[in-house]
């Protein structure tokens, strides 16, 4: 029910000690007001990160060659040594937990632009890829369409770009679809415009400046041979990709005589491995958000129940009287919790507020500074809301309890001989 | 109305008892004007106190319109005692941030009567009491005498059948206190039971029954018949003081 009445008597009772009610809902206030901020931005900083890379493939992993670093089967140290086509076909065959095998070929940017289209010319990353890479990696073609099958079967000499590529190269209004490329000296038909989903980057550089053509055509039509640079793998679903990792390296290391010990040979890297860090530094970043802002919020609890006690003393002749001219010990107890509750719950809904409020205006700056920031939305659901109101009506009847029932302990005849 | 059948009350002092109430045995008729007169420490309060419902004792019987006042939870004294009893004290008690009228119309609240209702019926208490023209003001901004009106008025708003005073005109002058007395008499004529504690003989004299207490017992009651011999003693009292 709600009783006006009992409102009234509540305010003016609160007005009647502004400072010190000021004071007391400070702490309660600030407490919440940090955990809005904190777990905020730890989210936002999880959402930024999260943002970046769920698109890509949780499952996957990547390698890459080196030079070995110990002696092996009659070779010095120091080799330099290289994946090919048999590996890849090897693999294919005999090991059956992947699901996807991508091979690539970087072509690296040496000297400078690689890339002419009449008087145009940039520097861009060129990969020869399969189109299993887009399962890997998303990307979607914003005009035309990604790289198939077909592309690397019969090795057609088309390509896919990234936005800045397109930016670069053509017209504004111009349509780059169907024209021509001459990259590194072949050309190449733009059958798509493609956007990265994730941020995830392998192979250095930005990812708008890349330029995707199949693998088949790379490796013929600028004679690497049976050479491979690079490949990612996914594991099947129920493998662990970590243990894929392992069993990778293993055949491989084998297959090119490298001794079974060396740590360094192959370059490897699996985001399962990544994204478990990621999820256990958020995990930790939002426990210690609810701890220290649960701790923050206990502080000011304390402080109301503390305060209300002084008041209870400061008031003990007044709810004598009270108690004197008819107030029961229920209405009384009843008073003084519902101004604890009040107090509490006006307090943390302005810390509340406020902390939504300044995330929002952080949330509009981050837009406004785009892409590049790995800090995104950092929201306060609404569950996190509302569960930290229940915590403060819960914390606010807690912190008035106690002086509630100091309060009427204490007899009305005692309430009014204190004349202090 | 009020039957005091040997009450003792004694309180503890630490390792010691006081013994405050020696028995007390009293009878009080609906519409009597009382006074209670003692030096002090001889348990004035204390036995108003107890009339009251604000305080409990040890030993004895206390009948209340018939019905016996022992063991009480603190919910029903209130409500007794917001149905029964109107109080005025001798330091006003008025709540300090509450302007005349609320203070007043307080006992209403308890009753659950609504804030508009209960203001109207506080205003008709105060312009009973000529203080119309101050139910706004604060407690702060008003004198001893007017503070006490207010008081009274808080203590009629309930419609109690006994308004019970300590030392109502202690705080106040001597004109102060026989308008308040004379206010309290008004009161008594209209059928409500008062009893008052007071020091002052002459206060006393305007009552119909001064119970005299002596260490903690009734050392003597002097009824209207015989106030002219009260008078003989207080002028005594004046002599040997
Ligand atoms: N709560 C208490 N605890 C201990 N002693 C008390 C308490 N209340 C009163 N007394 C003692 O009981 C005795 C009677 O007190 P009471 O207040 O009834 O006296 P009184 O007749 O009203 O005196 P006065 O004229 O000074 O007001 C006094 O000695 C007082 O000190
Ligand atoms: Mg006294």
């Amino acid at each position: 029910m709600f009783d006006l009445d009992l409102w009234k008597e509540i305010l003016s009772a609160l007005k009647q000690n502004r400072m010190r009610s000021f004071m007391t809902a400070f702490g309660v206030f600030w407490g919440i007001f940090m955990l809005i901020i904190m777990s905020g931005a730890g989210r936002a900083l999880e959402n930024g990160v999260m943002e970046g890379v769920k698109a890509f493939a949780t499952n996957s992993a990547f390698f890459w060659t080196e030079r070995t670093s110990k002696p092996y089967e009659g070779f010095q140290r120091g080799r330099r040594w290289i994946y090919n086509n048999q590996d890849i076909e090897y693999i294919r065959q005999s090991v059956k937990e992947i699901e996807y095998l991508s091979p690539r070929l970087f072509g690296w940017q040496q000297n400078g632009d690689n890339t002419i289209r009449g008087e145009r010319t940039g520097a861009f990353n060129i990969y020869g890829d399969y189109p299993d890479y887009f399962k890997i990696d998303g990307w979607t073609p914003v005009k035309g369409r990604l790289m198939n099958e077909i592309d690397v079967l019969q090795k057609r000499k088309v390509c896919v770009i990234g936005e800045r590529v397109e930016e670069v190269m053509f017209d504004k209004d111009e349509d780059p679809i169907g024209q021509y490329l001459k990259i590194s000296g072949v050309y190449f038909q733009v059958v798509g415009v493609i956007h990265p989903e994730t941020r995830i980057n392998i192979g250095g550089g930005k990812k708008e400046e890349t330029i995707i053509i199949p693998f088949s055509t790379m490796q013929t039509a600028y004679n690497y041979g049976d050479e491979i640079h690079f490949f990612s793998v996914t594991a099947n679903q129920g493998t662990s990709v970590s243990s894929l990792e392992e069993k990778l390296k293993r055949i491989l290391k084998e297959r090119h005589k490298i001794a079974p010990d060396d740590m360094q040979a192959i370059g490897s890297f699996n985001i399962e491995a990544e994204f478990k860090k990621f999820s256990m530094l958020f995990l930790g970043i939002q426990a210690l958000t609810w701890i220290v802002g649960i701790g923050t919020l206990l502080a000011g609890v304390i402080g109301v129940s503390n305060i209300m006690l002084v008041i209870i003393k400061e008031r003990t002749q007044e709810i004598g009287i009270q108690r004197a001219i008819g107030a029961t010990p229920g209405k009384i107890m009843l008073h003084i919790i519902a101004e604890s509750v009040f107090l509490t719950v006006m307090a943390g809904y302005i810390g509340l507020s406020l902390g939504v409020a300044l995330l929002e205006v952080l949330n509009q700056i981050l837009l406004a500074a785009g892409d590049e920031v790995f800090f995104r939305n950092p929201e306060v659901n609404l569950t996190m809301a509302l569960s930290a109101l229940a915590v403060l009506v819960f914390s606010g009847a807690f912190a008035g309890f106690i002086p509630a029932r100091r309060a009427i302990k204490i007899k009305p005849i005692d309430a009014l001989r204190d004349e202090s | 109305m009020i039957k005091l059948n040997n009450i003792h009350k004694s309180y503890d002092m630490g390792s010691s008892k006081l013994h405050v109430l020696k028995g007390i045995d009293l009878e009080i008729e609906q519409g009597e004007f009382v006074s209670i007169m003692g030096s002090s420490g001889s348990g004035k309060s204390t036995l108003l106190n107890i009339l009251g419902m604000l305080d409990n004792y040890d030993e004895g019987s206390y009948l209340l319109a018939n019905k016996l006042i022992a063991n009480m939870s603190e919910k029903k004294a209130a409500q007794l005692r917001n149905d029964m009893v109107g109080f005025v004290f001798q330091s006003f008690n008025l709540i300090s941030f509450k302007n005349a009228m609320e203070n007043v119309a307080l006992p209403l609240y308890y009753k659950g009567v609504n804030r508009k209702k209960r203001n109207a019926i506080a205003l008709e208490y105060l312009e009973k009491l000529g203080l119309k023209e101050w139910a706004e003001h604060m407690p702060n901004e008003m004198s001893g005498g007017q503070k006490q009106r207010v008081a009274i008025a808080r203590a009629l708003i309930s419609n109690p059948k006994i308004i019970l005073a300590d030392e109502p005109t202690g705080a106040l002058d001597t004109s102060t206190s026989y308008e308040v007395m004379d206010i309290l008499k008004e009161i008594n004529d209209a059928g409500i039971t008062v009893i008052i504690v007071t020091h002052e003989h002459d206060i006393a004299a305007m009552t119909q029954k001064v119970v005299r207490l002596k260490d903690g017992r009734i050392d003597e009651i002097i009824r209207n018949g015989e106030l002219r011999e009260f008078r003989h003693t207080y002028n005594k009292e004046l002599v040997t003081a």
